[in-house]
């Protein structure tokens, strides 16, 4: 009996080593043919003429293939969305996990948890139709389709992320630690702040950081709503071209293997790159804030 | 690049197969997006017509399209641009003799919100535009409001027509927003009193204004005798001159009795 189940043990291993292989493998090839496609095209332009380069003229004669306008747009998009989204998400998941009745919380979790399964075009399509308008009768501005109403369709998007991972992060906190904390004579807003909060840092700023990954490599909002200027933003309301937004506009009609398409797949690569950092800096934030045993703090 | 050419070659071959019935005959297109609505709208026809025919059509814009002729992986390459002395040499090279015919003209207007007073521009005018040197209405005899300038993406045809025909070598300056398609051109200007834009004629609703240039309307008419400055000419390239069912197929495009009707249909100017 013993013999059998040791060898169903070892088949369900290696059943599930090949699965994850193949997952990997598969993952780890596609990087390869993004590095294929990109890479040709520092043959026609340095490496640094291409991201420090001011302009980007692809089809022109001769063409100017420089992301530098691109890169600002995404990170100033990223970073604006994000000092939107993040207080709203983690203090909504505060609310949610620390002060909200048990009632009201079985609401509104899943009423979060229910944006993040809205579709991204159809929250282009709102700020292309209703807040672009209403910003650009608001504010007096030229158009409405700017930085700042990317920045709020993307935090938007942000915001259920953030908001239930956090909510995981603080709801798992070991009530050992509150309810020591309680019994020392802390209030229950001093154990948020100074107990609960820190103990759940970690998971916290990995919802932060992928609400960000998420942002920055969003296609369709961007392209919809950024206004697709390819230059470098004086003021928050000013037209910009993100990098994703870039790629979607102009894949379709770039001659297979000729310099514009090597160049949108050498964009993809720098994208790859600001998402790899994201995450690398997330797992190291997770890493050193971990909390290991109740003892930790 | 060989493996490439190969895959196609069995993605037409499956095609093929699946298909068509065993004696049909075969029309490969592929090429332009602006030639796609024509091309669709004109093989729907033909085949409705000649169901022993079977016409397969994609897009991919004019460079493939030309490339497609060139590397022999399609009948007929749809361009909405003459093809390049680069590509022919290339052809000649590989041993083919790429032959254009033209199918129908594109007319591109330029367009305002309908609340702008403004109705007429000349060309020196939308190049100053468009280049951002004038940035203001009141410039132009109408409101003292910033233009807000719509123009369609690097890549797409109607750009290229605009910087040749408008811009004359000099480039659109990057402050203009850039739309993927006619129908979000036509959305932000309908949206914008301060937008200008240019859409192809086809795309033409009630909530844009169109402008004429130079003081000629852009219409059928115009566009066909020359007048109006912002049009071309859509082509077919076939490889070499074409014969059978190919042959047959160009013939029924250019009859004004037959194929030019569908060009009507799908907004573009027909040739008669």
């Amino acid at each position: 009996m013993a013999n059998k189940r040791q060898s169903t043990e070892k088949v369900m291993q290696t059943f599930f080593f090949s699965i994850a292989t193949a997952s990997i493998a598969i993952l780890f090839m596609i990087m390869l043919f993004l590095f294929m496609e990109g890479l040709p095209i520092f043959r026609e332009v340095s490496v640094k003429d291409f991201i420090f380069g001011h302009y980007w003229y692809p089809t022109s004669d001769p063409p100017d293939f420089g992301i530098f306008p691109l890169i600002v747009a995404s990170l100033t998009v990223t970073a604006l969305s994000s000092a939107i989204a993040i207080p709203l998400g983690v203090m909504t998941a505060i609310y949610l996990a620390e002060l909200a009745s048990a009632r009201v919380a079985e609401i509104v979790k899943p009423a979060v948890e229910l944006l993040a399964a809205l579709p991204s075009v159809v929250i282009g399509f709102f700020g292309m139709v209703i807040v672009a308008p209403f910003l650009q009768e608001t504010f007096g501005l030229p158009t409405g389709l700017n930085l700042f109403n990317s920045a709020l369709m993307l935090a938007f998007m942000s915001i259920p992320t953030i908001c239930s991972l956090s909510e995981d992060a603080i709801h798992s906190v070991p009530i050992v630690l509150k309810e020591g904390s309680l019994a020392l004579g802390a209030t229950h807003w001093e154990t948020i702040i100074r107990v609960v909060l820190p103990a759940s840092v970690s998971g916290i700023s990995t919802a932060v950081i992928l609400g960000m990954s998420r942002a920055i490599g969003e296609t369709m909002v961007v392209l919809m709503v950024a206004g697709g200027a390819a230059m470098i933003p004086g003021s928050v309301f000013d037209p910009v071209r993100p990098m994703p937004a870039s790629i979607a506009a102009e894949m379709a009609e770039a001659p297979f293997r000729g310099d514009h398409y090597y160049a949108l797949f050498a964009t993809g690569i720098v994208l790859f790159l600001f998402t790899l950092v994201f995450n690398i800096i997330a797992d190291h934030i997770a890493h050193k804030y971990r909390q290991v045993g109740e003892a930790s703090l | 690049m060989k493996k490439r050419t190969g895959f196609i070659g069995i993605v037409v071959a499956l095609a093929l197969v699946f298909g068509a019935t065993a004696w049909a005959e075969n029309i490969v297109m592929k090429g332009s997006t602006t030639v796609l609505p024509i091309a669709q709208e004109i093989a729907e026809a033909y085949m409705k017509a000649h169901p022993d025919v079977k016409i397969s059509i994609s897009g991919g814009g004019s460079g493939n399209g030309i490339k497609a002729i060139i590397d022999g992986t399609t009948d007929i390459g749809n361009s909405s641009r003459f093809i390049k002395g680069k590509e022919v040499k290339l052809a000649v090279e590989k041993g083919t003799y790429p032959v254009p015919f033209a199918v129908a003209y594109d007319c591109i207007i330029p367009v305002v919100h309908p609340g702008n007073p403004v109705t007429n521009l000349t060309l020196a005018q939308l190049r100053d535009i468009y280049m951002g040197k004038i940035t203001n209405w009141k410039d132009l005899g109408g409101p003292d409001l910033k233009i807000v300038v719509i123009s369609r993406d690097t890549s797409s045809g109607t750009y290229e027509v605009w910087e040749k025909k408008v811009m004359k070598k000099e480039r659109v300056y990057p402050g203009a927003l850039l739309q993927a398609s006619n129908g979000a051109v036509v959305t932000g200007i309908a949206k914008n009193r301060n937008a200008i834009g240019y859409i192809g004629i086809g795309y033409l609703t009630k909530g844009v204004k169109a402008l004429t240039v130079e003081g000629i309307e852009g219409t059928r008419e115009t566009t066909l005798n020359g007048k109006f400055p912002v049009s071309r000419p859509l082509y077919m390239f076939t490889r070499g001159w074409p014969t059978g069912s190919v042959a047959k197929f160009i013939n029924y495009i250019i009859n004004p009795g037959q194929g030019q009707k569908y060009v009507e249909k799908s907004g573009y100017v027909p040739l008669f």
